[in-house]
């Protein structure tokens, strides 16, 4: 049995490829105005909550400042990200990977078991026990999945103009456009941080078996 | 320090394979179709005259953001505001039976509409205030669209960077409800800062297509001859997408 199931493998690679590219366009669209506000509307420091630092280019795409090319970008690949979740959601919950690698115990949920846990992750023991996840592993995944990725989706679709007239409901949810907004760049930043947090882990516990894993599938060890 | 090296190498590298995707030609097909998609799902998951929200008369902001454009120099503009507009004239043309022009009078004497809206500019940010004028379709209707217009082109009295502004939409926006030919803010005659003394609202887009400044509403057949044939002066001046719903 491979480690990972073949749609798990695609959507990895191509969800990898469609969040990098859309982070760094969107950068581009963070310095066409670097101020971040609650409500509906906001456009003078006086009534921002956050003042944003201008992101250097390198870091941005296309690599200067070009609000239309970004916007080009992001246009483009939230449409291979958007359905891209889509499919792994339906994928992991009619392979059952959902049910049975990501959704937790209640019995996990204890703090004693959680300290365990934690306490192991801080002396680098990645060992898994009888799952293929550990509470840790199965909280993030289960976040990233489940709230991070499609709030990425929620809030960009709240941000369109066009979408309003049908989806207006959903802007009032999130408090208001500008509300939005804010969102939008925090979820970013929200999986930005598990990004980094995930390769770290990646390259703590053997980063040579768990790229080929991800890639060919490996073997259930 | 060699960390960031490895990285800012690494972003380069990535940032260099994008851009040389978005420079061929499958690459620049692919971002322009993807504009496209977009619109397409707008447009059948939103009725062509549903609303864009209207506010109440507290959310306005306390004041309205003004961005391109905020004192035209060129043509006549200074002079028509030192005598306050009173000469000012729209001519509403092209593919029409009836060409007419416009005095701010006959305007101010056409049925209004007056809407709160919120505007969103590309940039990021949102404004909202209270705007009134006539629907764009009593005005196209009054000259009568010929069968063959399948664009309206808005034609405007600034002169950025050498370059006249003007925009379009199709006739679905031009058509639509809200859209409207604004003469006054928040109960006030446009302040020049805003598109003195007549700018359009389609609420449905982004900020760069309410054209300010607005001296003529011309109907079209095709945008390939108007400007440099983008449709807009952000569209034809940087590639700013045509369809600004998204």
């Amino acid at each position: 049995m491979k480690r990972h199931a073949l749609s798990t493998r695609l959507w990895h690679w191509l969800n990898l490829l469609c969040v990098v590219v859309l982070f760094m366009s969107g950068l581009t669209i963070s310095n066409a105005h670097r101020r971040l506000y609650w409500g509906d509307w906001g456009f003078a420091p006086e009534q921002a909550w956050l003042a944003v630092p201008r992101f250097p280019d390198w870091m941005t795409i296309p690599g200067y400042y070009s609000l239309a090319v970004a916007r080009d970008w992001h246009i483009l690949m939230a449409w291979p990200y958007a359905l891209g979740l889509l499919f792994m959601w339906v994928a992991m919950l009619a392979n059952r990977h959902f049910v049975r690698d990501i959704a937790t115990r209640r019995s996990e949920w204890r703090p004693a078991a959680i300290w365990r846990d934690v306490r192991a992750h801080l002396r680098l023991e990645f060992d898994h026990g009888a799952g293929k996840y550990n509470f840790l592993q199965k909280l993030a995944y289960g976040l990233v999945l489940g709230v991070f990725l499609p709030m990425m989706v929620l809030t960009g679709i709240a941000i369109s103009p066009g979408m309003e007239p049908t989806f207006g409901w959903l802007v009032e949810a999130m408090g208001g456009r500008q509300s939005a907004r804010s969102l939008h760049f925090i979820f970013a930043f929200a999986l930005a941080g598990f990004f980094v947090v995930h390769v770290l882990l990646v390259l703590l516990s053997g980063p040579i078996g768990q790229m080929r894993a991800m890639i060919s599938g490996g073997s259930q060890a | 320090m060699k960390r960031r090296n490895f990285l800012v190498t690494l972003g380069a590298a990535f940032v260099a394979g994008c851009n040389r995707v978005a420079d061929s030609q499958p690459g620049q097909a692919l971002l322009g179709a993807a504009e496209k998609w977009h619109e397409s799902a707008h447009r059948l998951l939103t009725d062509r005259t549903a609303l864009a929200p209207e506010y109440p008369r507290s959310a306005i902001s306390p004041y309205f953001r003004g961005n391109g454009s905020t004192d035209p120099q060129t043509g006549g503009y200074p002079a028509h505001a030192e005598e306050g507009f009173a000469n000012w004239r729209l001519t509403v043309g092209g593919l029409v039976e009836t060409p007419l022009s416009l005095s701010m009078e006959n305007i101010r004497r056409l049925p209004q509409r007056t809407q709160i809206t919120r505007h969103d500019c590309v940039e990021g940010w949102s404004a909202i205030g209270e705007w009134t004028g006539p629907q764009l379709s009593l005005l196209l209707d009054a000259a009568g669209l010929r069968e063959e217009a399948r664009f309206i082109v808005f034609r405007c009295a600034d002169n950025l960077n050498g370059q006249d502004y003007y925009e379009s939409v199709d006739l679905i926006d031009a058509y639509h409800p809200q859209t409207i030919v604004a003469h006054r803010l928040n109960g006030k005659p446009l302040p020049i800062r805003n598109g003195a003394p007549l700018r359009m609202r389609i609420e449905r887009q982004l900020g760069y297509k309410h054209a300010k400044y607005l001296t003529g509403i011309e109907a079209v057949a095709s945008l390939d001859d108007i400007g440099l044939g983008k449709g807009g002066y952000w569209e034809d001046r940087a590639g700013y997408q045509w369809y600004a719903g998204i």
